[in-house]
């Protein structure tokens, strides 16, 4: 059986020379990321904590978003997602995302709307 | 025989049954399938708790307040320090594991063993690590004092820093009879927790105390909880407090609301077991590895799904730290 492994990451801006090597470098990446975000949540800088896109602290969109980032590298390169066939692949991840895309949506919203009629006791709309 | 097998005309098709459309192996195919409705599971509570934080945004303790110990250093505020110690352990044994994998391909027995044992090793690192924060989180540190309506509140000095019930506490001497059954149609057994200090001994103290103040729950313009005046706490305490909380537990918790903490005990629960049953599979691969079960089967597989597994673990712990701890 051939284990063919992809040695390129960032979209071929890195390229490793064995699989090996390549384990190595996601680890310092993912390391690397993980020290951001424990230095962002330590120091929680002012304007990072003030700014707000979509309602959200633009502190918690990085961190949601570097943690996509890890989750990806975790995904494709120590499972091995990267290798597996296309259909495999979307099989698994689409089920997934689209799915949680809605959850989140929905109950987020939902939470924040009976959050404001305890805060301010009366409906402030009714479907 | 021969006559009787209909041609369906699919042979040597993607499809046609007997090839590997995914070019994965039976087992390993259901193992995706296994990690992604897990994944979904995991995917329900952590939206239930971005649900139930939503709702109560308010009284949501604040995560770095709440996980400020790293043993061996008691009393020092070091906020995250030991989790992000945790969720590195966890991503170092998902490398040992992949690199496990990695020497199965080319069928080397003992680089394998190797691996997964620092494999287990990692895994109880991290399980030892989740039992001590969840034992510090239970034991509390400053205790609170919960109101009628059930918020909590929390104390500090003019400064602005927290300050421990035990500091101004002052205790009332009482002659505490235990009730026993012969005293009375009804009873109650002793409640099998008690806390250090009742409401009327915190009460006193406080009043004592010129320079302490009350925190609330509810939160200003900027979203910081705000502080009461002097006067107010001493009359927010005295006619709404109700009990004293120390420490967490699945139905009071010093830190904040409650569903804090239940969804605390139970995602890292489950995560943390997780985690072990992760630990034993390992286990039980690394003595087939080392008996040369699969140097016979001149296959590796096995590994290589366990491997899914563990690193779907790792992942899964990846937005624990998240949801939990940072955002």
């Amino acid at each position: 059986m051939g284990h063919e492994h992809k040695l390129e990451i960032f979209r071929g801006l890195v390229k490793f020379n064995s699989n090996i090597q390549k384990i190595w470098g996601v680890f310092i990446f993912l390391c690397l990321v993980t020290a951001v975000e424990v230095v962002l949540g330590i120091v929680k800088p002012e304007f990072l904590v003030h700014g707000r896109f979509l309602t959200m602290k633009y502190l918690n969109w990085i961190f949601i978003i570097l943690t996509l980032v890890k989750a990806y590298y975790i995904t494709w390169d120590f499972m091995h997602m990267r290798d597996e066939k296309t259909g495999l692949r979307r099989a698994v991840v689409w089920t997934f995302v689209f799915l949680i895309c809605y959850l989140i949506a929905i109950l987020l919203v939902e939470a924040d709307y009976i959050f404001e009629i305890y805060k301010n006791n009366f409906i402030k709309f009714n479907f | 025989m021969e006559a009787t097998v209909a041609k369906t005309g699919t042979e040597g098709k993607t499809w046609g049954g007997g090839t590997q459309p995914f070019n994965v192996s039976y087992g390993k195919m259901m193992m995706w399938f296994f990690i992604l409705s897990d994944a979904l599971t995991f995917s329900g509570f952590i939206a239930s708790y971005g649900f139930s934080r939503f709702k109560f945004i308010d009284a949501w303790p604040i995560a770095d307040e709440v996980f400020t110990h790293v043993p061996f250093l008691h009393g020092v505020p070091a906020p995250m320090y030991y989790v992000a110690f945790m969720t590195l352990v966890l991503i170092f044994s998902s490398v040992t594991m992949v690199l496990a994998v990695d020497a199965g391909h080319k069928m080397q027995q003992s680089k394998v063993a190797w691996y997964m044992f620092f494999t287990i090793i990692g895994g109880g690192i991290f399980v030892g690590s989740q039992a001590w924060e969840w034992a510090t989180f239970i034991k509390g540190d400053y205790g609170a004092v919960e109101t009628n309506g059930g918020r909590i509140l929390q104390f500090l000095d003019t400064e602005g820093n927290r300050v421990a019930l035990a500091d101004f506490a002052s205790p009332i001497p009482t002659d505490r009879v235990t009730h026993e059954r012969k005293n009375g149609v009804w009873h109650y057994a002793e409640p099998t927790t008690r806390t250090t200090y009742d409401i009327a001994e915190v009460q006193k103290g406080f009043v004592a105390n010129e320079n302490l103040l009350i925190r609330t729950q509810y939160l200003d313009q900027d979203g910081h909880p705000i502080v009461l005046s002097r006067e107010a706490s001493i009359e927010k305490l005295m006619n709404d407090g109700k009990f004293v909380v120390e420490g967490a537990n699945l139905r009071h918790n010093e830190y904040g609301h409650p569903l804090f903490a239940d969804f605390f005990f139970f995602i890292t629960g489950f995560h943390g077991f997780h985690v072990f049953s992760g630990v034993v599979i390992n286990v039980i691969i690394f003595f087939n590895v080392i008996i040369g079960t699969y140097e016979r089967r001149k296959s590796y597989e096995m590994v290589e799904k366990v491997g899914l597994y563990w690193h779907f673990v790792d992942l899964v712990w990846v937005f624990v730290f998240t949801f939990f701890y940072l955002v």
